[in-house]
């Protein structure tokens, strides 16, 4: 993909613009919070609730719903093959089948439904100043719902999240969602049955080798989505994002659902991506916290009492988009055959073919680009992405410019962005400040980050780490914009690493950029041209760069646009570089799986404290990670597994040439070559 | 659907089998049929005079089907001339002539159901061109030499217009539109020769090599695949060679079971005259009507009654196929043989791209004792379908058993004679009250599955009632010998139907598929709702009517078939937006795993999935036995392949 010329490019971005412009034309919001306030939660709670279901099918009873499992032709196939193989009598199998689909399903009950509706009612007018819903995706999904089986894909940013999915479809009168959670939830005794009782069903975290397992809770949420019971609802990402970048995608549900269709089991399934956008998220501190390396607390009862505190703060406001529902069908179309199933039997669980895999992973990348797309953002999260450059502090009336510079810019780009209408920019300003006065203070005039205040003594390492909490939590903001300037910032280093100005030579390092960020931002496989041509459009586009030519240049006017990009970047390609330092320097021969974190925290710590390095985003669990990962992926680390323990093997030349590159110290194209 | 169809015969021997129907019915039946023998009597009077008599003539040709087919049966339409449905002046639908049972009887429920459910009006017309307009048939380009040479064998010819153009198309619902139109032809057989005998046809084949001269073999005409349609870029003399005359009985073998047949012999004929000898053939496909032996042959048929007799593949004992290469025949007539692959199964189903079938040998049985039709409803559909799978693993389907959907069931209603009598009513009343709200069935769900027995008396009475058994585990009633005629009935009037439906906006067509039995009612879903949607995609301003049934149970699977039809008032082009509808509703069937067809063949149609379904080695593998049958392509229809 080294030359491609410039009017195939063209007829890309065409294509591309015009398939993402329909997602620009967004919904207005309504706030669900204000008629609680102005009504009687209690009657909310009572009223009556009487949603429509898919094809007017009646609801099923959680009993009836279990019998239609355990008699399933594909889990009595199931059943067979483990009773073969192990020598236990069908029966025995069955029996286990029944507790692990007791231990699994859900028991949605009405009148837990309605003690939520007002439990949540009384905690939302608490927490949040507004709770905001786009309606016509809220009649877009009521119309969804009784065409075809639905499936419900929320953002994870919060524990949050499911309660309030399906409190809001509890308020709308929609058919209220069956939601995967994880097991981890099963350890609060009590709550872990509320939330049964309210839809989620659960799962264990890993139950790899597990047939029996996989066909009764595959099995389990086909049989919902092929009758139409409810809608299904989990997280693409599989989990919290602790960063508020959105995770790649985990296939393994989306398999599931999806597969109904290829087996013309239904005639199509819609995927309602969900974007849900905290002003200020719960969990802020904790995830700051967890990814430095306190380990999360487990959830228990006791715990979230606890968070009774949580109650008196403001948290601002939440806005939920329903986006366009995305049909299984019509993405498939001339992209998998659905006729290659049809010489197998259709209830023995076969592994999806590589056609259709493919087909899911891009889905799955797909959807959660939507998600994004229509996250909103608050102009915090502008003031957050240049507070992050300027740790020193700066001037607010500076930070107060650049912000509306920023904005111009955001918008330009088609952000979601929540501004004020009619509010003076500094009163937008100071108000962003106050809400998140645990972050950013401003003190004579200066605005800084706020650094916790230890009490007593703190060693130099206490300091380094307070200091580090802020920055992460700044940074959970900031990262909710990357994906709004993601590809031109990634168009702006490789025109700051490239040798030239020659389009294909900053094409390539566009291209090494786009594989090695692959696993911390969200970079739909196969996309790569398609990327890099949207952000050259955008440039244009807003006059940072021309492209006479074959070549790609700065405009006069340039600079500030491909500076913020290149600092918005920077602590990537410095962590990364740090954990490519790390593993080229200091790894040890046998460097297990389970060191590699801590490791790579102590020597970034070591870096920092004696001034060699400024960079303490490289502290997160995430950045390192996500740098393992794409150095895996690179070929340029590998894992061997010796017993029971997983060591890493170092390729140093590889690694040594792609911290090269990251610094700028070595043009692309021979550290590619180097890498072979 | 025009592949199907006759109940004709079968409704006349049918009822005067049965021992038990009343003795009026058999009287007026028994005239019905020496009307029509003394019609076809009439007709072959004035046959064509002037050509020269060969050795093959020298029996009569007592053949429902004349030379000149326009003499009896619509150029632009399905069926006789003198039967078709129309709206009086009252409104009330009626079918003329005197045929069939429903023949010159009202209909009254017909126009409201027409209406309500295709937003149709009577007041809103789309008349049909009253005559063929000659000058928009392309002038015959005729191979001199090769006319010169047909001469001298003394095998009737013709290059008239209105006989070119009746075989340049079968029943699709383009060729039938175009006809109504009357839209230019772009390519029509340049002649038509009519063999007399299976040396005739040798005789044809022959100088149609030596002049390289285009062969397109002509039987009943009921072909919906686009089976007979010229290819327009053909530049040769294409010459329609209808098998029509050659409908002879040569031979029957009562020891052995089999019937020697010429195969331009048409269904009604081939049972009419065996029933004369007290056998019968038991293949019913639902257009054994008009079509023919050989037709059968060549597009593998399937008939009604096959659970009993077989397919036409289980029947045919011998096939004599004329090609450019030469005659194709077995040495023997042994019952089953283990020589490498059967060579009737090159023939079978290849569509005249290989030569003439014009010699069939076929099993033949004693015309049965006793017949008796059933009935039985069902609260859905799923039920249904349940109940038909159980009776294939049972292995006791009747000699017929078809379920029919909600939509066929109100259709099938809807063609209610008026009925007489005050009791009659009453009792219909009962019946409606008894399911619907005594049993609770919900009469927009219902489906009734109707039944065909066969056999002697109380073989019919035991089998009917294991048959009634199964079905009252699923939740099935009976409902009745009437019913269940009914349905039969419905069957072959469909095709007269839609000729109806095309004088009011409607155009309609079937399609049909075979698929196992797990996948019949995912199937059925998808492939009613991809119509639905496509035709609200294609700007279809009313909701069309899907309907299927099931037709064939075997041990693995069914045959289903699809009925669709739409009011295209607003659509500048409604030929077109069918085919696509239709297109996406094939692509839908194969994507759920049913076969690109059943029954109906391949034809022009469907060739696009032919690689898709046998896999291009498959299709190399039949290029390869035409590429050495017919080299030089004179079977040049393009069927298929």
């Amino acid at each position: 993909m080294s030359t491609v010329c410039a009017s195939c490019f063209n007829i890309l971005v065409f294509v591309t613009l015009q398939q993402r412009d329909p997602m620009l034309k967004r919904d207005g919001f309504e706030d669900i919070l204000e008629e609680r306030r102005n009504s009687s939660d209690l009657k909310y709670a009572l009223r009556c609730y009487a949603p429509v279901l898919y094809k007017g099918v009646t609801p099923c009873k959680a009993n009836m719903l279990k019998n239609i499992v355990l008699q399933s032709d594909q889990l009595h196939y199931v059943i067979n093959q483990v009773s073969q193989e192990s020598g236990e009598a069908p029966d025995i199998i069955q029996e286990e089948a029944s507790v692990i689909l007791e231990e699994m399903a859900h028991r949605l009950q009405i009148s837990t439904v309605r003690f939520f509706a007002f439990a949540l009612s009384k905690a939302f007018k608490t927490l949040f100043q507004h709770v905001c819903v786009n309606e016509e995706g809220i009649q877009r999904l009521q119309q969804a719902i009784q065409e075809h089986p639905v499936v419900l894909l929320p953002s994870h940013r919060s524990y949050m999240d499911f309660l309030l999915m399906s409190y809001i479809l509890y308020t709308y009168d929609l058919a209220l969602p069956v939601i995967a959670a994880g097991m981890d939830f099963m350890g609060m005794k009590f709550v872990g049955e509320m939330l049964r009782m309210s839809g989620a069903f659960f799962i264990r975290r890993s139950f790899g080798g597990d047939k029996l397992y996989w066909a009764v809770f595959s099995e389990y949420v086909k049989t919902m989505l092929r009758n139409g019971f409810a809608p299904i609802e989990f997280f693409l990402e599989g989990t919290r994002s602790r960063t508020c970048k959105s995770l790649t995608p985990k296939l393994g549900l989306l398999n599931i659902v999806i597969e109904p269709f290829f087996k013309g089991e239904v005639f199509d399934v819609n995927l309602v991506p969900v974007s849900i956008s905290y002003e200020r998220i719960l969990e802020e501190s904790l995830y700051a916290r967890e990814l430095l390396g306190v380990p999360k607390p487990k959830e228990s009862t006791s715990g979230l009492l606890k968070a009774r505190r949580i109650l008196s703060e403001d948290y601002g406001s939440i806005h939920v988009y329903f986006g366009q529902p995305v049909s299984v069908r019509s993405l498939a179309q001339g992209k998998v055959n659905r006729s290659t199933y049809n010489l197998f039997p259709r209830h023995i669980p076969r592994k999806p073919m590589e056609e259709t895999q493919s087909f899911v992973n891009d889905t799955a990348y797909r959807i959660v680009r939507l998600q994004e797309d229509n996250m909103v953002l608050k102009p915090w999260v502008l003031m957050a992405s240049l507070l992050l450059q300027n740790l020193e502090g700066l001037e607010l009336s500076v930070l107060t410019e650049q912000t509306v510079w920023l904005r111009g810019l955001a918008l330009s780009y088609a952000a979601f962005l929540d501004w004020p209408d009619h509010a003076p920019t500094a009163k937008v300003v100071s108000s962003s400040l106050a809400l998140h006065r645990g972050l950013a203070c401003v003190s004579g005039g200066r605005v800084s980050l706020v650094v916790g205040e230890p009490l007593g003594p703190v060693t130099p390492e206490e300091a380094l780490f307070n200091r580090a909490v802020s920055v992460l939590s700044c940074a959970s903001y900031r990262n909710q914009v990357l994906h709004v300037f993601l590809r031109p910032a990634m168009l702006a280093v490789a025109m700051h690493t490239a040798a030239s100005s020659k389009k294909n030579e900053v094409y390539n390092c566009f291209s090494f950029l786009w594989d090695m960020f692959s696993n911390d931002f969200i970079l739909c496989p196969g996309d790569i041209v398609q990327d890099f041509e949207e952000a050259c459009y955008l440039l244009v586009k807003t006059g940072a760069v021309q492209m006479p030519q074959q070549d790609i240049v700065m405009t006069d006017i340039g600079q500030p646009t491909l500076s913020f990009f290149n600092g918005l970047l920077e602590p990537f390609l410095q962590g990364y570089q740090v954990v490519c330092r790390y593993l080229c320097e200091e790894a040890s021969e046998g460097l297990t799986e389970k060191q590699y974190i801590p490791a790579v925290r102590s020597f970034a710590v070591k870096l920092i404290l004696a001034g060699n390095l400024r960079c303490y985003e490289v502290l997160s669990s995430d950045m390192q990670k996500n740098a393992l990962a794409a150095l895996l992926r690179m070929d340029a680390v590998r894992k061997v597994k010796v017993a029971d323990q997983v060591t890493l093997i170092v390729n140093k030349m590889a690694v040594n040439s792609i911290d090269d590159i990251l610094g700028g110290k070595l043009p692309t194209q021979k550290a590619l070559l180097a890498r072979l | 659907m025009l592949t199907s169809d006759s109940c004709l015969s079968l409704h006349k021997h049918g009822s005067s089998m049965a021992s038990d129907s009343n003795s009026s019915e058999s009287q007026r039946i028994a005239q019905q049929r020496l009307r029509i023998i003394a019609g076809h009597l009439q007709k072959h009077k004035d046959d064509d005079s002037g050509t020269i008599a060969t050795e093959c003539k020298a029996e009569a040709n007592k053949g429902t089907v004349p030379r000149k087919r326009q003499e009896i049966m619509k150029w632009n339409g399905w069926g006789y001339s003198d039967s078709k449905f129309l709206f009086n002046k009252k409104g009330q639908a009626e079918f003329t002539g005197k045929r069939y049972r429903l023949s010159g009887m009202v209909l009254p429920s017909l126009q409201d159901w027409f209406e309500n459910t295709f937003g149709a009006s009577v007041n809103h017309k789309s008349p049909a061109t009253p005559a063929l307009n000659a000058s928009a048939v392309p002038p015959a380009s005729l191979n001199e030499a090769f006319v010169e040479d047909l001469k001298a064998t003394g095998i009737p010819f013709s290059h008239e217009a209105e006989d070119r153009v009746f075989r340049a198309h079968g029943h699709c619902l383009h060729e039938i539109f175009a006809l109504r139109e009357g839209k230019k032809f772009e390519r029509v057989p340049d002649m038509v020769v009519w063999p007399n005998c299976h040396n005739d046809v040798v005789k044809i084949v022959e100088l149609a090599c030596k002049h390289n001269v285009c062969l397109i073999p002509y039987g009943g005409g009921t072909s919906v695949t686009s089976a007979l349609e010229c290819p327009p870029e053909e530049t040769r003399c294409i010459v329609s060679l209808d098998t029509s005359q050659m409908n002879r009985i040569l031979w029957i073998d009562e020891k052995n079971l089999v019937a020697h047949v010429e195969a331009g012999i048409i269904g009604q004929d081939l049972e009419r005259l065996l029933n004369e000898s007290g056998y019968c053939t038991g293949h019913e496909p639902d257009s054994m009507e008009f079509s023919s032996l050989g037709g059968w042959v060549a597009t593998r048929a399937s008939g009604m009654k096959k659970n009993v007799y077989g397919n036409i593949e289980d029947l045919v004992i011998h096939i004599k196929v004329v090609t450019p290469r030469g005659v194709i025949e077995k040495s023997c007539q042994g019952p089953r043989m283990s020589t490498g692959p059967d060579i009737h199964h090159f023939i079978l189903g290849s569509e005249g791209t290989l030569g003439v079938v014009t010699e069939v040998t076929m099993k033949i049985r004693p015309i049965p004792e006793y017949q008796k039709y059933g009935s039985v409803v069902f609260p859905n559909f799923e039920a249904g379908v349940a109940c038909l799978r159980e009776v294939a693993k049972q292995r006791c389907a009747p000699a017929s058993i078809r379920l029919m959907d909600n939509e066929q069931f109100q259709f099938g209603h809807a063609l209610k004679p008026q009925v007489s009598s005050i009791f009659t009513n009453f009792v219909e009343g009962l019946k409606k009250f008894y399911i619907t709200k005594f049993k609770g069935f919900d009469p927009h769900q219902l489906v009734v599955a109707t039944l065909l027995f066969e056999g002697d008396r109380e073989r019919v009475l035991q089998h009917e009632k294991q048959v009634y058994d199964i079905a009252a585990t699923f939740g099935g009633l009976a409902a009745g010998e009437d019913n269940g005629q009914r349905g039969y009935i419905l069957t072959f009037v469909i095709a007269y139907l839609r000729d109806l439906g095309m004088d009011y906006y409607v155009v309609a067509e079937s399609f049909e598929t075979s698929v196992p039995w797990d996948r019949v009612l995912d199937l059925c879903r998808n492939v009613k709702e991809r119509i639905n949607r496509e035709c609200k995609e294609r700007g279809v301003q009313f909701q069309p009517l899907t309907s299927c049934r099931v037709t064939q149970t075997y041990d693995a699977g069914a045959c289903v078939y699809f009925y669709f039809a739409f009011n295209y008032r607003g659509l500048a082009d409604p030929v077109h937006t069918y085919e696509r509808v239709e297109h996406a509703a094939r692509e839908e069937i194969l994507a759920n795993g049913g076969s690109l067809s059943h029954h109906h063949g391949v034809g022009k149609l469907r060739k696009e999935w032919m690689k898709e379904s046998i896999s291009s080695l498959g299709v190399g593998m039949l290029q390869s036995v035409k590429d050495y049958v017919d080299p030089d392509n004179i079977f040049g229809n393009r069927n298929l392949l």
